[in-house]
């Protein structure tokens, strides 16, 4: 399959995001957290399947194959989030009421923004496209330094949001 | 004269995957030599988490794993000698050897490991002699070694898996704004390092070329990049000028083979594994007998082959020299073959691993 956006940009395009292999539905979004994987290159790469604590995530027996999500399974726990080498895992969640859902990502700059801080959201090529309050900052020892960031954005840009601007 | 049963030239690690096998196997003694102050190779510099399988410690970063391979090297009783150069390579199995007290030594072996690795290509146009045009893995040993961020408006030449990381490291660093170049229609290396820059505002521009740095005060100020046509030509007026401070080129590797050619092995010229290359058989033993290579030098890939290739030759070695039971040691390389394989399998690893077996079939012409 063609990812035509990744290898001349270097980012999902919207419409491949649409086309993840293990895309999970917005109705599975709204339910509560959940992994977005967003690995669609065969790469010789596994560790997402051994930090999944629910073995939600499998790879198959060739090492290069893609990683699958049951959805079911997924409790947007995000021990995958810092588990991923490629940081191409993130988790979202559109359960909560009202207009505002949750999305987390890798974040391995600082300083670090601080919980209830105001920051500037980007997508995938970088882009301002919103701001949001940081919910929350994990950074543990087995995130291994690499912070995993929570921020409060409008629903309808749970799958465009993936950053924010370093600060 | 000194001597040892095996001796491996680098530290990287392929050398040290070898020298942890090879004495594991029983192999006496075994000696390292590493020109650089630490051990470790390019390992000491990799900041960002692994790829691959739990065998190749995938998730660990770096520098990590390049410190948790010299202590089980050294808990096997393996010397490391650091700060050491290796100059040259004699008939009956004799070393020259810098030694970090300024002395020369000889140094005799009965099994020789080259894992010398790989060094980076250089790109000429104008101005590219200019102080601020350095290459990639430069840049990346002033930041993540000395501290030292070399620019802060940054071109980076190359989008290979070298450019694209060293581009993230760089913005870690503070480095206010990068821009990768590729001449080639798409981006070289894994997306998801591209996407990881690319939502940190870098613009990755394909088909691009840098056709010059301009400095009229004697560093770099700006740089020239200009679109490529199908044929890889530069279209006339597509001129753009960035402002710069550093022009950073991460346009491939070349393997370091000059001590094996100083030890004889008989070489072949693989574009896909980075130029000239020894062959090698299944067991990373070249055309001599007596000297086995792996890593870079022997195809330029990454870090987890080259620790496996490193895995594969010591305890090829240390069944040549008949430590290990032909059966334990048959079990063991199977098991590293079969794991190479699969670095080696998807689109990224198919020319690497025909270029391999291209490499191997040489052994018996």
């Amino acid at each position: 399959m063609e990812w035509r956006s990744l290898a001349t940009k270097g980012y999902l395009s919207p419409e491949e995001v649409r086309r993840l292999p293990a895309l999970p539905t917005w109705e599975r979004i709204c339910q509560g957290p959940v992994a977005v994987i967003e690995c669609v290159q065969d790469i010789p790469c596994d560790p997402c399947t051994t930090t999944c604590k629910f073995s939600a995530i499998t790879i198959g027996d060739d090492i290069t194959d893609l990683p699958k999500l049951d959805a079911s399974k997924c409790t947007g726990c995000g021990s995958c989030v810092f588990g991923c080498p490629g940081l191409a895992i993130f988790i979202v969640d559109g359960s909560p009421e009202g207009q505002l859902g949750k999305v987390s990502f890798p974040h391995e700059y600082l300083p670090l923004p601080t919980a209830g801080q105001l920051v500037q959201v980007v997508n995938r090529a970088g882009e301002v496209i919103c701001e949001g309050n940081v919910e929350k900052v994990l950074s543990t020892k087995a995130s291994d330094k690499t912070p995993v960031i929570q921020v409060w954005v409008p629903k309808d840009l749970l799958m465009e949001a993936r950053g924010i601007k370093r600060l | 004269m000194r001597e040892a049963e095996v001796i491996i030239i680098g530290a990287g690690p392929a050398g040290l995957g070898a020298a942890v096998e090879a004495a594991k196997y029983g192999c006496g003694s075994v000696v390292v030599f590493d020109e650089n102050r630490s051990c470790g190779g390019q390992l000491i510099k990799q900041l960002h988490k692994f790829f691959g399988s739990a065998e190749h410690q995938a998730g660990v970063r770096g520098f990590v794993l390049g410190q948790k391979l010299e202590e089980e090297a050294l808990s096997l009783g393996v010397r490391i000698m650091t700060n050491s150069v290796v100059w040259g390579v004699f008939r009956e199995n004799k070393l020259g050897v810098f030694t970090s007290d300024g002395k020369v030594q000889q140094w005799g072996f009965k099994k020789l490991i080259i894992a010398t690795g790989a060094m980076e290509n250089a790109l000429a146009f104008s101005g590219w002699t200019l102080p601020g045009v350095m290459g990639a893995g430069a840049c990346q040993t002033m930041m993540n070694m000395h501290r030292v961020l070399p620019g802060k408006r940054v071109l980076m030449v190359g989008s290979g898996n070298v450019g694209l990381i060293v581009t993230y490291q760089l913005l870690q660093a503070g480095a206010e704004q990068v821009t990768v170049i590729e001449a080639a229609p798409s981006i070289g290396g894994y997306g998801v390092h591209a996407a990881k820059i690319a939502r940190a505002g870098v613009p990755i521009l394909c088909s691009h070329t840098i056709t010059e740095a301009i400095g009229p005060n004697g560093y770099v100020e700006k740089a020239v990049i200009q679109k490529l046509d199908e044929q890889w030509q530069p279209i006339p007026g597509t001129e753009t000028e960035l402002d710069v401070d550093m022009i950073c080129l991460s346009v491939g590797l070349s393997p370091l083979v000059e001590l094996a050619r100083l030890a004889q092995c008989r070489m072949a010229y693989l574009p896909t594994l980075g130029g000239y290359v020894p062959i090698h058989d299944q067991n990373m033993r070249t055309s001599e007998p007596d000297v086995y290579v792996a890593g870079d030098l022997a195809g330029v890939e990454e870090a987890s082959t080259a620790l496996d290739e490193g895995r594969l030759a010591g305890v090829a070695v240390a069944e040549a020299l008949g430590h290990p039971s032909a059966d334990a040691a048959e079990a063991e390389k199977g098991a590293i073959r079969l794991r190479l394989r699969n670095l080696r399998s998807g689109s990224y690893g198919d020319k690497r691993q025909a270029g391999k077996e291209n490499l191997m079939g040489r052994m018996s012409e």
